[in-house]
Protein backbone atom coordinates (compact mmCIF):
# COMPACT_ATOMS: atom_id res chain seq x y z
CA UNK A 1 0.00 0.00 0.00
CA UNK A 2 1.57 3.31 -0.77
CA UNK A 3 1.27 5.50 1.79
CA UNK A 4 3.99 8.43 1.52
CA UNK A 5 3.32 10.80 -1.61
CA UNK A 6 6.56 10.05 -3.54
CA UNK A 7 5.92 6.74 -3.57
CA UNK A 8 2.41 6.82 -6.10
CA UNK A 9 4.35 9.01 -8.29
CA UNK A 10 5.00 7.62 -11.67
CA UNK A 11 7.35 9.36 -14.75
CA UNK A 12 4.50 10.54 -16.49
CA UNK A 13 1.89 11.42 -13.54
CA UNK A 14 2.19 14.15 -11.85
CA UNK A 15 2.12 15.05 -7.82
CA UNK A 16 -0.68 13.67 -5.90
CA UNK A 17 -3.70 15.58 -6.29
CA UNK A 18 -6.16 13.84 -3.71
CA UNK A 19 -4.66 12.44 -0.54
CA UNK A 20 -6.47 9.86 1.68
CA UNK A 21 -5.49 9.31 5.45
CA UNK A 22 -6.69 6.98 7.60
CA UNK A 23 -10.44 6.78 6.33
CA UNK A 24 -13.28 5.23 7.94
CA UNK A 25 -16.55 5.69 6.75
CA UNK A 26 -19.83 4.57 8.36
CA UNK A 27 -23.62 4.27 6.91
CA UNK A 28 -25.00 4.82 10.54
CA UNK A 29 -24.14 1.65 12.09
CA UNK A 30 -22.78 -0.13 9.05
CA UNK A 31 -18.98 0.03 8.72
CA UNK A 32 -18.65 0.19 4.91
CA UNK A 33 -14.93 1.79 4.02
CA UNK A 34 -12.01 0.91 6.52
CA UNK A 35 -9.10 2.40 7.23
CA UNK A 36 -8.38 3.76 3.58
CA UNK A 37 -5.16 5.13 2.97
CA UNK A 38 -3.98 6.15 -0.82
CA UNK A 39 -2.63 8.42 -3.10
CA UNK A 40 -3.84 9.49 -6.35
CA UNK A 41 -1.75 11.14 -8.85
CA UNK A 42 -2.96 14.10 -11.10
CA UNK A 43 -3.10 13.73 -14.74
CA UNK A 44 -3.57 10.57 -14.75
CA UNK A 45 -6.53 8.10 -14.22
CA UNK A 46 -6.93 5.67 -11.43
CA UNK A 47 -9.07 2.89 -11.39
CA UNK A 48 -10.86 1.54 -8.37
CA UNK A 49 -11.46 -2.38 -8.74
CA UNK A 50 -12.80 -4.70 -6.75
CA UNK A 51 -15.69 -7.10 -5.71
CA UNK A 52 -19.48 -5.70 -6.02
CA UNK A 53 -19.80 -3.70 -2.00
CA UNK A 54 -16.65 -3.19 -1.34
CA UNK A 55 -17.16 0.34 -1.38
CA UNK A 56 -15.87 1.71 -4.49
CA UNK A 57 -18.99 3.97 -5.06
CA UNK A 58 -18.93 4.89 -1.44
CA UNK A 59 -15.40 6.02 -1.85
CA UNK A 60 -15.94 8.13 -5.06
CA UNK A 61 -18.42 9.85 -3.39
CA UNK A 62 -16.42 11.05 -0.78
CA UNK A 63 -14.37 12.77 -2.89
CA UNK A 64 -17.28 15.66 -3.97
CA UNK A 65 -19.01 14.81 -0.64
CA UNK A 66 -21.99 13.54 -2.40
CA UNK A 67 -22.11 11.07 0.97
CA UNK A 68 -23.33 14.59 3.04
CA UNK A 69 -26.46 13.89 0.89
CA UNK A 70 -27.37 10.18 2.39
CA UNK A 71 -28.55 10.77 6.12
CA UNK A 72 -26.73 8.92 8.34
CA UNK A 73 -22.99 8.92 7.09
CA UNK A 74 -20.35 9.06 9.48
CA UNK A 75 -16.73 9.89 8.30
CA UNK A 76 -13.16 10.11 9.97
CA UNK A 77 -10.06 10.35 8.74
CA UNK A 78 -8.74 12.94 6.15
CA UNK A 79 -9.04 13.89 2.74
CA UNK A 80 -6.81 16.10 1.05
CA UNK A 81 -7.46 17.59 -2.61
CA UNK A 82 -4.39 19.72 -3.54
CA UNK A 83 -3.54 19.76 0.22
CA UNK A 84 -6.58 20.94 1.01
CA UNK A 85 -8.72 18.97 3.39
CA UNK A 86 -12.23 19.09 2.11
CA UNK A 87 -13.83 18.28 5.21
CA UNK A 88 -12.94 20.73 7.18
CA UNK A 89 -14.99 23.65 8.83
CA UNK A 90 -16.25 26.01 6.38
CA UNK A 91 -15.31 24.45 2.78
CA UNK A 92 -17.92 25.38 -0.35
CA UNK A 93 -19.38 22.77 -0.92
CA UNK A 94 -20.02 24.26 -4.72
CA UNK A 95 -16.23 25.79 -5.03
CA UNK A 96 -16.10 21.92 -4.14
CA UNK A 97 -18.35 20.05 -6.82
CA UNK A 98 -17.29 22.81 -9.58
CA UNK A 99 -13.78 21.28 -8.89
CA UNK A 100 -14.40 17.90 -8.83
CA UNK A 101 -17.01 16.48 -11.33
CA UNK A 102 -19.05 13.31 -11.07
CA UNK A 103 -20.21 11.39 -13.76
CA UNK A 104 -22.99 8.39 -12.79
CA UNK A 105 -23.35 4.66 -13.58
CA UNK A 106 -26.60 5.88 -15.62
CA UNK A 107 -26.53 8.30 -17.99
CA UNK A 108 -28.45 11.34 -16.22
CA UNK A 109 -28.76 14.33 -18.58
CA UNK A 110 -31.80 16.44 -17.32
CA UNK A 111 -34.90 16.39 -19.07
CA UNK A 112 -33.99 19.57 -21.08
CA UNK A 113 -32.57 20.39 -24.33
CA UNK A 114 -29.35 19.31 -25.53
CA UNK A 115 -28.32 23.10 -25.04
CA UNK A 116 -29.53 23.27 -21.65
CA UNK A 117 -27.63 20.70 -20.37
CA UNK A 118 -24.24 21.68 -21.23
CA UNK A 119 -24.77 25.05 -20.38
CA UNK A 120 -26.18 23.83 -16.77
CA UNK A 121 -23.16 24.42 -14.61
CA UNK A 122 -22.03 27.87 -16.17
CA UNK A 123 -25.50 29.33 -15.51
CA UNK A 124 -25.43 28.10 -11.85
CA UNK A 125 -22.62 29.81 -11.39
CA UNK A 126 -22.83 32.89 -12.68
CA UNK A 127 -25.38 35.04 -15.86
CA UNK A 128 -23.45 34.28 -19.37
CA UNK A 129 -24.38 36.07 -21.49
CA UNK A 130 -25.69 34.15 -24.81
CA UNK A 131 -22.45 34.21 -26.70
CA UNK A 132 -20.20 32.76 -24.00
CA UNK A 133 -22.98 30.33 -23.56
CA UNK A 134 -22.45 29.17 -27.13
CA UNK A 135 -18.92 29.17 -26.74
CA UNK A 136 -19.05 26.88 -23.71
CA UNK A 137 -21.33 24.83 -25.46
CA UNK A 138 -19.37 24.33 -28.74
CA UNK A 139 -16.11 23.67 -26.82
CA UNK A 140 -17.59 20.98 -24.25
CA UNK A 141 -19.49 19.40 -26.80
CA UNK A 142 -16.31 19.09 -29.30
CA UNK A 143 -14.58 17.94 -26.30
CA UNK A 144 -16.69 14.59 -26.33
CA UNK A 145 -16.91 14.21 -29.67
CA UNK A 146 -20.16 15.32 -29.96
CA UNK A 147 -20.46 18.48 -31.56
CA UNK A 148 -20.80 17.18 -35.32
CA UNK A 149 -23.27 14.60 -34.09
CA UNK A 150 -26.01 17.53 -32.63
CA UNK A 151 -24.49 20.86 -34.11
CA UNK A 152 -28.02 21.36 -35.39
CA UNK A 153 -29.89 20.14 -33.11
CA UNK A 154 -28.78 22.09 -29.94
CA UNK A 155 -32.59 22.53 -28.93
CA UNK A 156 -33.78 19.13 -29.17
CA UNK A 157 -34.67 17.23 -26.00
CA UNK A 158 -31.46 15.64 -24.60
CA UNK A 159 -33.12 12.41 -23.52
CA UNK A 160 -33.20 11.69 -27.50
CA UNK A 161 -29.94 11.35 -27.54
CA UNK A 162 -29.09 7.32 -27.56
CA UNK A 163 -27.27 6.36 -24.11
CA UNK A 164 -23.60 6.48 -25.38
CA UNK A 165 -24.58 10.20 -26.57
CA UNK A 166 -26.18 10.83 -23.46
CA UNK A 167 -23.37 9.70 -21.23
CA UNK A 168 -20.84 11.90 -23.54
CA UNK A 169 -23.66 14.93 -23.02
CA UNK A 170 -22.72 14.27 -19.29
CA UNK A 171 -19.10 14.14 -19.47
CA UNK A 172 -19.59 17.63 -21.74
CA UNK A 173 -22.23 19.03 -19.51
CA UNK A 174 -19.21 18.29 -16.74
CA UNK A 175 -16.35 19.72 -19.03
CA UNK A 176 -18.41 23.16 -19.38
CA UNK A 177 -17.76 23.67 -15.08
CA UNK A 178 -14.01 23.76 -16.27
CA UNK A 179 -13.15 20.88 -12.91
CA UNK A 180 -9.94 19.74 -12.55
CA UNK A 181 -11.02 16.27 -11.20
CA UNK A 182 -13.45 13.95 -12.91
CA UNK A 183 -15.26 10.87 -10.75
CA UNK A 184 -16.63 8.57 -12.99
CA UNK A 185 -18.73 5.78 -11.15
CA UNK A 186 -18.76 2.51 -14.08
CA UNK A 187 -19.49 5.15 -16.71
CA UNK A 188 -20.13 2.29 -19.63
CA UNK A 189 -21.96 0.18 -17.47
CA UNK A 190 -25.24 1.13 -19.27
CA UNK A 191 -23.69 0.99 -22.48
CA UNK A 192 -22.98 -2.36 -25.57
CA UNK A 193 -19.47 -2.89 -26.05
CA UNK A 194 -18.90 -0.25 -29.00
CA UNK A 195 -20.03 2.25 -27.13
CA UNK A 196 -17.76 1.75 -24.32
CA UNK A 197 -14.61 1.70 -26.53
CA UNK A 198 -15.87 4.69 -27.82
CA UNK A 199 -16.06 6.19 -23.98
CA UNK A 200 -13.13 4.38 -23.09
CA UNK A 201 -11.09 6.08 -25.87
CA UNK A 202 -12.63 9.47 -24.45
CA UNK A 203 -11.62 9.09 -20.54
CA UNK A 204 -8.12 8.35 -22.16
CA UNK A 205 -7.93 11.68 -24.16
CA UNK A 206 -9.49 13.37 -21.04
CA UNK A 207 -6.42 12.19 -19.07
CA UNK A 208 -4.35 15.13 -20.73
CA UNK A 209 -6.27 17.99 -19.12
CA UNK A 210 -7.49 16.08 -15.78
CA UNK A 211 -6.84 13.67 -13.10
CA UNK A 212 -9.77 10.88 -13.37
CA UNK A 213 -10.69 8.56 -10.74
CA UNK A 214 -13.02 5.78 -12.68
CA UNK A 215 -14.61 2.75 -10.74
CA UNK A 216 -14.82 -0.39 -13.17
CA UNK A 217 -16.13 -4.10 -12.76
CA UNK A 218 -14.84 -4.68 -16.48
CA UNK A 219 -10.99 -5.87 -15.63
CA UNK A 220 -9.79 -5.27 -19.77
CA UNK A 221 -10.99 -1.56 -19.31
CA UNK A 222 -9.11 -0.75 -16.01
CA UNK A 223 -6.36 -2.30 -17.60
CA UNK A 224 -6.95 -0.29 -20.97
CA UNK A 225 -7.38 3.09 -19.73
CA UNK A 226 -5.80 3.41 -15.89
CA UNK A 227 -2.41 4.14 -15.46
CA UNK A 228 -2.63 3.61 -11.91
CA UNK A 229 -5.63 0.75 -10.35
CA UNK A 230 -6.65 0.53 -6.18
CA UNK A 231 -7.96 -2.84 -5.50
CA UNK A 232 -10.85 -2.52 -2.84
CA UNK A 233 -11.97 -6.02 -0.89
CA UNK A 234 -14.26 -7.19 1.85
CA UNK A 235 -13.78 -10.52 4.16
CA UNK A 236 -17.20 -10.83 3.23
CA UNK A 237 -20.66 -9.63 2.36
CA UNK A 238 -21.63 -7.13 5.27
CA UNK A 239 -18.07 -6.29 6.52
CA UNK A 240 -16.04 -3.18 5.67
CA UNK A 241 -14.12 -2.87 2.71
CA UNK A 242 -10.30 -2.16 2.25
CA UNK A 243 -8.01 -0.88 0.43
CA UNK A 244 -5.94 -3.84 -0.83
CA UNK A 245 -3.23 -1.90 -2.63
CA UNK A 246 -2.72 0.95 -4.97
CA UNK A 247 0.23 0.63 -7.81
CA UNK A 248 0.68 1.01 -11.32
CA UNK A 249 -1.59 -0.45 -13.67
CA UNK A 250 0.79 -2.69 -14.98
CA UNK A 251 2.22 -4.07 -11.84
CA UNK A 252 -1.16 -4.82 -10.60
CA UNK A 253 -2.32 -6.59 -13.54
CA UNK A 254 1.60 -8.66 -14.49
CA UNK A 255 2.57 -8.81 -10.68
CA UNK A 256 0.25 -7.76 -7.82
CA UNK A 257 2.11 -7.89 -4.31
CA UNK A 258 -1.10 -9.53 -3.02
CA UNK A 259 -2.14 -13.28 -3.58
CA UNK A 260 -6.25 -11.77 -3.11
CA UNK A 261 -5.28 -8.85 -6.21
CA UNK A 262 -3.86 -11.99 -8.23
CA UNK A 263 -6.87 -14.28 -7.44
CA UNK A 264 -9.18 -11.37 -7.88
CA UNK A 265 -8.05 -10.22 -11.41
CA UNK A 266 -7.34 -14.06 -12.78
CA UNK A 267 -10.92 -14.56 -11.57
CA UNK A 268 -12.54 -11.91 -13.90
CA UNK A 269 -10.05 -12.31 -16.52
CA UNK A 270 -10.20 -15.87 -16.65
CA UNK B 1 -69.13 -18.31 -7.07
CA UNK B 2 -67.04 -19.39 -10.42
CA UNK B 3 -64.58 -16.74 -11.17
CA UNK B 4 -66.12 -16.42 -14.44
CA UNK B 5 -69.10 -15.34 -12.25
CA UNK B 6 -67.48 -12.58 -10.54
CA UNK B 7 -66.06 -11.74 -14.07
CA UNK B 8 -69.27 -10.85 -15.13
CA UNK B 9 -70.98 -9.84 -11.99
CA UNK B 10 -68.06 -7.15 -11.72
CA UNK B 11 -68.67 -6.10 -15.64
CA UNK B 12 -72.56 -5.81 -15.32
CA UNK B 13 -71.30 -3.34 -12.34
CA UNK B 14 -69.07 -1.61 -14.26
CA UNK B 15 -71.50 -0.94 -17.33
CA UNK B 16 -74.20 0.11 -14.57
CA UNK B 17 -72.23 3.01 -13.44
CA UNK B 18 -70.80 3.90 -16.50
CA UNK B 19 -74.30 3.79 -18.36
CA UNK B 20 -75.98 5.92 -15.32
CA UNK B 21 -73.51 8.45 -16.03
CA UNK B 22 -74.15 8.65 -19.13
CA UNK B 23 -77.36 8.55 -18.19
CA UNK B 24 -76.94 12.12 -16.10
CA UNK B 25 -75.53 13.98 -19.05
CA UNK B 26 -77.84 12.83 -21.21
CA UNK B 27 -80.28 14.17 -18.39
CA UNK B 28 -79.05 17.33 -17.87
CA UNK B 29 -78.58 18.00 -21.29
CA UNK B 30 -82.35 16.69 -22.06
CA UNK B 31 -83.53 19.16 -19.56
CA UNK B 32 -81.74 22.21 -20.23
CA UNK B 33 -80.66 22.56 -24.05
CA UNK B 34 -83.98 23.73 -25.14
CA UNK B 35 -84.10 26.63 -22.66
CA UNK B 36 -80.51 27.74 -24.38
CA UNK B 37 -81.73 27.50 -27.52
CA UNK B 38 -84.93 29.08 -26.84
CA UNK B 39 -83.41 31.90 -25.28
CA UNK B 40 -80.72 31.72 -27.53
CA UNK B 41 -77.28 30.87 -26.58
CA UNK B 42 -75.84 34.57 -27.11
CA UNK B 43 -78.64 35.82 -24.50
CA UNK B 44 -77.94 33.07 -22.29
CA UNK B 45 -74.94 33.43 -21.86
CA UNK B 46 -74.00 36.85 -21.80
CA UNK B 47 -77.06 38.59 -20.51
CA UNK B 48 -76.70 39.47 -16.99
CA UNK B 49 -80.29 39.74 -16.04
CA UNK B 50 -81.69 36.92 -14.12
CA UNK B 51 -85.49 37.03 -13.53
CA UNK B 52 -86.98 33.42 -13.67
CA UNK B 53 -90.63 34.97 -12.75
CA UNK B 54 -90.32 37.48 -15.49
CA UNK B 55 -89.02 34.91 -18.08
CA UNK B 56 -85.78 36.89 -18.39
CA UNK B 57 -83.01 33.90 -18.33
CA UNK B 58 -79.33 35.28 -18.39
CA UNK B 59 -76.87 33.94 -16.57
CA UNK B 60 -73.92 36.26 -17.49
CA UNK B 61 -73.23 37.81 -13.87
CA UNK B 62 -72.79 34.29 -12.64
CA UNK B 63 -70.66 32.92 -15.34
CA UNK B 64 -68.35 35.72 -14.64
CA UNK B 65 -68.59 35.94 -10.53
CA UNK B 66 -67.62 31.83 -10.92
CA UNK B 67 -64.40 32.45 -13.16
CA UNK B 68 -63.24 35.24 -11.07
CA UNK B 69 -63.96 33.38 -7.49
CA UNK B 70 -62.10 30.18 -9.29
CA UNK B 71 -59.45 32.27 -10.47
CA UNK B 72 -59.16 34.25 -7.06
CA UNK B 73 -59.13 30.89 -5.28
CA UNK B 74 -56.70 29.98 -7.59
CA UNK B 75 -53.88 32.92 -6.99
CA UNK B 76 -54.37 31.97 -3.35
CA UNK B 77 -54.21 28.59 -3.48
CA UNK B 78 -51.56 27.38 -6.37
CA UNK B 79 -48.34 29.45 -4.50
CA UNK B 80 -49.32 28.37 -1.47
CA UNK B 81 -50.02 24.65 -2.04
CA UNK B 82 -47.09 24.55 -4.53
CA UNK B 83 -44.68 26.24 -1.94
CA UNK B 84 -45.66 23.65 0.30
CA UNK B 85 -45.41 20.42 -1.70
CA UNK B 86 -42.10 21.71 -2.87
CA UNK B 87 -41.00 22.29 1.18
CA UNK B 88 -42.66 18.95 1.90
CA UNK B 89 -41.58 16.87 -1.06
CA UNK B 90 -38.01 18.51 -1.02
CA UNK B 91 -36.48 20.16 1.82
CA UNK B 92 -38.37 18.49 4.70
CA UNK B 93 -36.67 15.24 6.53
CA UNK B 94 -39.09 11.96 5.15
CA UNK B 95 -40.57 11.06 8.15
CA UNK B 96 -42.30 14.57 8.75
CA UNK B 97 -43.58 14.70 5.21
CA UNK B 98 -45.40 10.54 5.56
CA UNK B 99 -47.09 12.14 8.29
CA UNK B 100 -47.95 15.25 7.12
CA UNK B 101 -49.29 13.96 3.56
CA UNK B 102 -51.60 11.88 4.80
CA UNK B 103 -53.30 14.66 7.42
CA UNK B 104 -53.30 17.33 4.53
CA UNK B 105 -55.39 14.79 2.06
CA UNK B 106 -57.64 14.27 5.52
CA UNK B 107 -58.65 18.24 5.34
CA UNK B 108 -59.90 17.23 1.42
CA UNK B 109 -62.46 14.86 3.52
CA UNK B 110 -63.94 17.56 5.53
CA UNK B 111 -67.29 18.32 4.65
CA UNK B 112 -67.80 21.75 2.75
CA UNK B 113 -70.52 23.07 4.93
CA UNK B 114 -67.40 23.09 7.42
CA UNK B 115 -65.53 25.23 5.65
CA UNK B 116 -68.68 27.53 4.86
CA UNK B 117 -69.62 27.66 8.62
CA UNK B 118 -65.86 28.33 9.83
CA UNK B 119 -66.14 31.20 6.49
CA UNK B 120 -68.95 32.67 8.13
CA UNK B 121 -67.51 32.85 11.47
CA UNK B 122 -64.54 34.40 11.28
CA UNK B 123 -63.81 35.51 7.89
CA UNK B 124 -66.81 37.24 6.76
CA UNK B 125 -66.81 39.66 10.20
CA UNK B 126 -62.86 39.80 9.08
CA UNK B 127 -63.52 41.01 6.00
CA UNK B 128 -66.71 43.40 7.24
CA UNK B 129 -64.44 44.60 10.28
CA UNK B 130 -61.51 45.29 8.25
CA UNK B 131 -61.94 45.78 4.75
CA UNK B 132 -65.82 47.20 4.57
CA UNK B 133 -68.73 45.78 2.55
CA UNK B 134 -70.97 43.21 3.46
CA UNK B 135 -68.26 40.93 4.23
CA UNK B 136 -70.25 38.28 2.20
CA UNK B 137 -68.32 38.81 -0.72
CA UNK B 138 -66.33 37.59 -3.72
CA UNK B 139 -63.62 37.74 -1.64
CA UNK B 140 -64.97 35.53 1.24
CA UNK B 141 -65.64 33.26 -1.71
CA UNK B 142 -61.90 33.11 -3.09
CA UNK B 143 -60.43 32.97 0.14
CA UNK B 144 -62.38 29.54 1.61
CA UNK B 145 -61.72 28.07 -1.96
CA UNK B 146 -58.17 28.83 -1.96
CA UNK B 147 -58.13 26.63 1.36
CA UNK B 148 -60.41 24.21 -0.07
CA UNK B 149 -58.52 23.08 -3.12
CA UNK B 150 -55.25 23.29 -1.41
CA UNK B 151 -54.85 19.58 -0.32
CA UNK B 152 -55.88 18.52 -4.04
CA UNK B 153 -53.13 20.87 -5.30
CA UNK B 154 -50.59 19.74 -2.20
CA UNK B 155 -51.30 16.37 -2.69
CA UNK B 156 -50.74 15.76 -6.63
CA UNK B 157 -47.84 18.03 -6.96
CA UNK B 158 -46.01 16.34 -4.00
CA UNK B 159 -46.88 13.14 -5.90
CA UNK B 160 -45.13 14.45 -9.04
CA UNK B 161 -42.51 15.96 -7.55
CA UNK B 162 -41.68 12.28 -6.04
CA UNK B 163 -41.89 11.20 -9.11
CA UNK B 164 -38.71 12.81 -10.77
CA UNK B 165 -35.69 10.29 -10.11
CA UNK B 166 -33.09 11.10 -8.27
CA UNK B 167 -30.46 10.64 -10.92
CA UNK B 168 -31.67 14.40 -12.29
CA UNK B 169 -31.06 15.73 -8.46
CA UNK B 170 -27.87 13.87 -7.55
CA UNK B 171 -26.27 15.57 -11.01
CA UNK B 172 -27.31 18.75 -10.85
CA UNK B 173 -25.82 18.57 -6.57
CA UNK B 174 -22.92 17.02 -8.34
CA UNK B 175 -22.47 20.24 -10.61
CA UNK B 176 -22.35 22.69 -7.60
CA UNK B 177 -26.03 23.52 -7.48
CA UNK B 178 -27.80 24.37 -4.19
CA UNK B 179 -30.65 22.15 -3.13
CA UNK B 180 -32.90 25.19 -4.13
CA UNK B 181 -31.29 25.60 -7.34
CA UNK B 182 -31.45 22.15 -8.21
CA UNK B 183 -35.57 22.24 -7.18
CA UNK B 184 -35.80 25.61 -9.63
CA UNK B 185 -33.88 24.19 -12.93
CA UNK B 186 -34.61 20.98 -12.92
CA UNK B 187 -37.27 19.43 -10.60
CA UNK B 188 -39.91 21.57 -11.44
CA UNK B 189 -39.51 21.64 -14.73
CA UNK B 190 -39.24 17.79 -14.79
CA UNK B 191 -42.23 17.54 -12.97
CA UNK B 192 -44.22 20.34 -14.85
CA UNK B 193 -47.04 18.05 -16.32
CA UNK B 194 -48.03 16.75 -12.94
CA UNK B 195 -48.36 20.16 -11.70
CA UNK B 196 -50.23 21.85 -13.90
CA UNK B 197 -52.49 18.54 -13.87
CA UNK B 198 -52.24 19.37 -9.81
CA UNK B 199 -54.13 23.03 -10.54
CA UNK B 200 -56.46 21.88 -13.13
CA UNK B 201 -57.75 19.29 -10.24
CA UNK B 202 -57.93 22.36 -8.03
CA UNK B 203 -59.62 24.43 -10.58
CA UNK B 204 -62.55 22.19 -11.10
CA UNK B 205 -63.00 21.38 -7.59
CA UNK B 206 -63.37 25.32 -7.30
CA UNK B 207 -65.66 25.57 -10.23
CA UNK B 208 -67.62 23.10 -9.03
CA UNK B 209 -68.15 23.77 -4.82
CA UNK B 210 -71.29 24.41 -3.98
CA UNK B 211 -71.87 24.80 -0.23
CA UNK B 212 -69.30 26.53 1.05
CA UNK B 213 -70.00 29.67 -1.75
CA UNK B 214 -73.23 29.73 -1.00
CA UNK B 215 -72.47 30.20 2.77
CA UNK B 216 -70.00 33.11 2.63
CA UNK B 217 -70.24 34.36 -1.19
CA UNK B 218 -73.71 36.49 -0.53
CA UNK B 219 -75.59 35.72 -3.19
CA UNK B 220 -76.65 38.95 -5.02
CA UNK B 221 -77.68 38.53 -8.61
CA UNK B 222 -75.57 41.14 -10.04
CA UNK B 223 -72.20 42.12 -12.11
CA UNK B 224 -69.54 42.07 -9.42
CA UNK B 225 -67.40 45.42 -9.75
CA UNK B 226 -65.09 44.92 -6.73
CA UNK B 227 -63.90 42.25 -4.46
CA UNK B 228 -65.70 43.15 -1.47
CA UNK B 229 -69.41 42.88 -3.58
CA UNK B 230 -71.71 39.87 -2.80
CA UNK B 231 -71.83 37.31 -5.69
CA UNK B 232 -73.84 34.36 -6.89
CA UNK B 233 -72.15 31.60 -8.79
CA UNK B 234 -73.25 29.13 -11.20
CA UNK B 235 -73.61 26.72 -8.58
CA UNK B 236 -74.93 28.25 -6.09
CA UNK B 237 -77.71 29.39 -8.36
CA UNK B 238 -78.48 25.65 -8.91
CA UNK B 239 -78.75 24.77 -5.58
CA UNK B 240 -80.72 27.89 -4.29
CA UNK B 241 -83.71 28.12 -6.84
CA UNK B 242 -84.16 24.37 -7.53
CA UNK B 243 -86.44 23.44 -4.39
CA UNK B 244 -89.23 25.69 -5.86
CA UNK B 245 -88.25 25.98 -9.40
CA UNK B 246 -90.67 24.73 -12.21
CA UNK B 247 -91.57 25.02 -16.04
CA UNK B 248 -89.16 27.17 -17.48
CA UNK B 249 -87.31 28.18 -14.40
CA UNK B 250 -86.21 24.61 -13.71
CA UNK B 251 -85.34 24.16 -17.59
CA UNK B 252 -83.40 27.27 -16.99
CA UNK B 253 -81.51 25.90 -13.98
CA UNK B 254 -80.34 22.70 -16.00
CA UNK B 255 -79.59 24.70 -18.73
CA UNK B 256 -76.54 26.50 -15.76
CA UNK B 257 -76.07 22.88 -15.24
CA UNK B 258 -74.96 22.65 -18.64
CA UNK B 259 -73.18 24.79 -18.74
CA UNK B 260 -71.13 23.76 -15.46
CA UNK B 261 -70.89 20.59 -16.79
CA UNK B 262 -69.44 21.54 -19.92
CA UNK B 263 -66.75 23.77 -17.85
CA UNK B 264 -65.65 21.04 -16.15
CA UNK B 265 -65.12 18.62 -18.73
CA UNK B 266 -63.30 20.90 -20.35
CA UNK B 267 -60.75 21.46 -17.26
CA UNK B 268 -61.23 17.81 -16.97
CA UNK B 269 -60.22 16.86 -20.41
CA UNK B 270 -57.17 19.52 -20.19
CA UNK B 271 -55.89 17.87 -17.26
CA UNK B 272 -56.06 14.32 -18.82
CA UNK B 273 -54.20 15.41 -22.03
CA UNK B 274 -52.03 17.22 -20.18
CA UNK B 275 -50.83 14.00 -18.27
CA UNK B 276 -51.17 11.77 -20.93
CA UNK B 277 -48.33 14.38 -23.29
CA UNK B 278 -45.51 13.47 -20.18
N1 LIG C 1 -26.97 4.89 0.93
C1 LIG C 1 -26.52 3.82 1.59
N2 LIG C 1 -27.03 3.50 2.79
C2 LIG C 1 -26.60 2.41 3.46
N3 LIG C 1 -25.66 1.57 3.01
C3 LIG C 1 -25.11 1.83 1.80
C4 LIG C 1 -25.52 2.96 1.03
N4 LIG C 1 -24.81 2.96 -0.13
C5 LIG C 1 -24.00 1.88 -0.07
N5 LIG C 1 -24.16 1.20 1.08
C6 LIG C 1 -23.46 -0.02 1.50
O1 LIG C 1 -22.08 0.25 1.51
C7 LIG C 1 -21.36 -0.83 0.93
C8 LIG C 1 -20.53 -0.31 -0.23
O2 LIG C 1 -21.39 0.09 -1.27
P1 LIG C 1 -20.86 0.70 -2.63
O3 LIG C 1 -19.94 1.82 -2.30
O4 LIG C 1 -22.03 1.02 -3.46
O5 LIG C 1 -20.04 -0.52 -3.23
P2 LIG C 1 -19.53 -0.76 -4.71
O6 LIG C 1 -19.71 0.50 -5.49
O7 LIG C 1 -18.11 -1.15 -4.53
O8 LIG C 1 -20.33 -1.88 -5.25
C9 LIG C 1 -22.38 -1.86 0.51
O9 LIG C 1 -22.46 -2.87 1.51
C10 LIG C 1 -23.67 -1.10 0.46
O10 LIG C 1 -24.75 -1.92 0.80
MG1 LIG D 1 -20.91 0.92 -7.21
Amino acid sequence: MTTSPDASAEPQAGPPVITVRGLHLYYRDFHALKNVSCDFAGRAITALIGPSGCGKSTLLRVFNRMNDLIEGVRLTGQVLIDGQDIYAKGVNLTQLRKKVGMVFQRPNPFPLSIFDNVVYGPRLHGRPRKAELEEIATRSLAAVGLWEEVKDRLGTPALSLTEEQQQRLCVARLLAVEPEILLMDEPCSALDPISTLAIEDLVSELKERFTVVIVTHNMQQAARVSDQTAFFNLKAQGEPGRLVEIDTTERIFSNPKEKATEDYISGRFG
Amino acid sequence: MTSKGIERLLLVLALSSVGSLALITFFIFWEGLPLILGTGPGDFLFSTHWAPTKGRFGIGAMIVSSVVVTLGALVLGVPLGLACAIVLAEFAPKRLKQVLKPTLELLAGIPSVVYGFLGVLWLVPLIREHLGGPGLSLLAAAVILGIMILPTIISISIDSLSAVPDLYRDGSLALGATRWQTVQRVVLPAARSGIITAIILGMGRAVGETMAVIMVAGNALKLPTSLLDPVRTLTSNIALELGYASGRHREALFATGVVLFVIIMILNLTAAAVTRRR
